[in-house]
């Protein structure tokens, strides 16, 4: 199901992907917001990563 | 002992990667010429006139000395941010990041990244607050804190500066697979922590669809201020000792020998999948295992009596290793004039922590994909604690293996709202603003001894980002 999912979805051409060339439609874009949430959200709740990994780096009292 | 970078070794991967950029060093050389031009004319209009000469002379000096300059940044794509949080009463911290990505040809690119920040105060100790005054041993047991009646005990006296580094590598191999490598290396006053990470990517049915493969490996040390505290054992306070010489007996007699150092390893398997011309949706499982020293030093658990009143404190106690996984579903739809991304992530360990987190991200320009933009953020949380946290124990009970009354890893829920505006300037850098609100609101069961009615166990807590983003283009 999952490939005839992925296959189903190969429909779009590359002369067709101009809106995923913009900058805003990046998985990395805002990279800065992102990293200084994660910073904001790991130290402050139990949970992190996901959307990368999730890492160790601080003490974090 | 600070706040932390969440995702210190993985850069995410853009779907497609941008044009490397032309050298700027020619650019900024005409840029230069043409400002001193410009600056020769208005003094010679304004002030004594200067001759050809000297403009010549004084214009081959400045572009001499911004020569270096230029040729440090060649290349160099260069974001920069400065975030400033401050909490209601607790933690306040202020943090700058640099942040640049070097085209080395078409198909390969390098980055780097400096992160500083500066933290002081700290979060809840765990300890429940009283109706009576509570005295606590500083961490170094070179000192006291008192914390008043009816307030949620903290060492509010914690500060801490953190330097972070880190380096990637990306290369597209051929026109299906893209590899990447990163390193990372933060230092802060009690603690370092050092990593190290690794992808692949492939990308199927025309690029349609990218599978990625990563891996990170991480070793961090805790050189705790005063010494790593012996799980479980009560917190030595001066008055309960005859003098000085009792008192730092008994506190010794509470510490570790040596450092605690903890070992990371997490892997993530991703799927991207364009779905239509205007949206993309990606998958990611992680999974992640940690062992070795996982406590919080700073973080008591307090005794109390059968009043409700603490007799005593004992260090909290956490496993020696942790397995976490994660399943994260992100959409991002482009828009004629904005672009809206929306995520769902579920997390699950083997210390009994589940979360559920929903985010959204609408972006809308005024005029043009350039900007200006308002953008709306919006998060919100929900944590259901770890098997073992427990607010206060109670005198005569049996003291569990684990134990921890840190709130973080209790049951809670909460909220961001958030708003950013940014636009381009003449020149083609970029500038935007962010304001953000987060309120974290704890979850628990109601205190049914007399000395703790009316007391705030699960304290809300607010907190206020203000953060300025700069590009240089």
């Amino acid at each position: 199901m999952a490939l005839m999912l992925l296959t189903g979805c190969a429909a779009v051409q590359p002369w067709e992907k101009g809106e995923f060339a913009r900058e805003d439609m990046q998985l990395g874009a805002e990279a800065l917001d992102l990293a200084l949430d994660d910073h904001v959200y790991f130290s402050k709740e139990g949970a992190s990563g996901g959307r990368s990994f999730s890492g160790g780096g601080c003490g974090c009292n | 002992m600070q706040l932390n970078s969440a995702a210190p070794f993985c850069e995410q991967t853009p779907l497609q990667a941008s044009p490397p950029r032309t050298s700027q060093s020619g650019i900024a050389a005409a840029v230069c010429l043409s400002s001193l031009a410009m600056i020769g004319f208005d003094a010679a209009a304004t002030e004594t006139p200067v001759s050809a000469a000297q403009v010549l002379e004084e214009g081959t000096q400045q572009v001499e000395d911004k020569g270096l300059l230029a040729r440090l940044i060649d290349g160099w794509e260069i974001d920069a941010a400065l975030l400033w949080y401050r909490e209601d009463a607790r933690v306040q911290a202020i943090e700058g990041v640099l942040s640049g990505v070097r085209a080395l040809s078409d198909s390969e690119s390098v980055s780097a990244k400096i992160v500083l920040d500066s933290l002081s105060g700290a979060s809840a100790s765990g300890a429940a607050a009283q109706q009576r005054l509570q005295t606590f041993t500083r961490p170094s047991g070179k000192g006291e804190y008192q914390v008043a009646a009816g307030e949620t005990p903290l060492d509010d006296t914690f500060k801490d500066t953190r330097l972070s580094l880190s380096a990637g590598w990306q290369k597209t191999l051929d026109s299906a697979t893209k590899v990447n490598a990163g390193v990372y290396g933060s230092k802060e006053f009690d603690y370092l922590s050092l990593g190290m990470s690794g992808g692949i990517e492939w990308g199927f049915f025309k690029d349609n669809t990218t599978v990625s493969l990563s891996g990170a490996l991480g070793f961090d040390v805790f050189d705790a201020v005063g010494g790593r505290p012996v799980p479980l054992s009560t917190m030595a306070i001066r008055k309960d000792f005859a003098d000085e010489e009792a008192f730092w007996q008994a506190f010794d007699a509470t510490r570790q020998r040596g450092v605690g150092d903890k070992r990371i390893g997490e892997m993530m398997l991703g799927v991207t999948q364009i779905i239509s011309k205007s949206t993309l949706v990606q998958f990611n499982y992680g999974l992640g295992y940690s062992s070795g020293y996982l406590n919080d030093p700073y973080k008591l658990v307090s005794v109390l009596d059968s009043s409700g009143n603490a007799t005593h404190y004992l260090y909290e106690s956490r496993p020696d290793s942790r397995l976490k996984q994660s399943a994260f579903v992100l959409g991002k739809t482009a828009f004629n004039l904005g672009v809206a991304e929306y995520s769902y992530r579920f997390t699950h360990d083997d210390w009994g922590l589940d979360s559920h987190t929903l985010e959204g991200r609408y972006r809308h320009y005024f005029s043009g994909k350039k900007g200006p933009y308002l953008q709306l953020h919006l998060r919100a949380y929900r944590q259901y604690g770890v098997d073992f946290f427990t607010p206060y124990l109670q005198g005569g009970e049996s003291v569990a293996p684990h134990i921890s009354a840190d709130y973080r890893i209790g049951d809670m829920d909460t909220w961001t709202l958030g708003l950013k505006t940014g636009w381009r300037l003449k020149d083609g850098d970029e500038i935007a603003v962010r304001l953000e609100y987060y309120r974290q609101q704890p979850r628990g069961d109601a205190a049914s001894l007399e000395g703790l009615k009316g007391l705030e166990l699960y304290p809300e807590l607010n907190a206020a980002m203000l953060q300025l983003n700069y590009s240089w283009n």
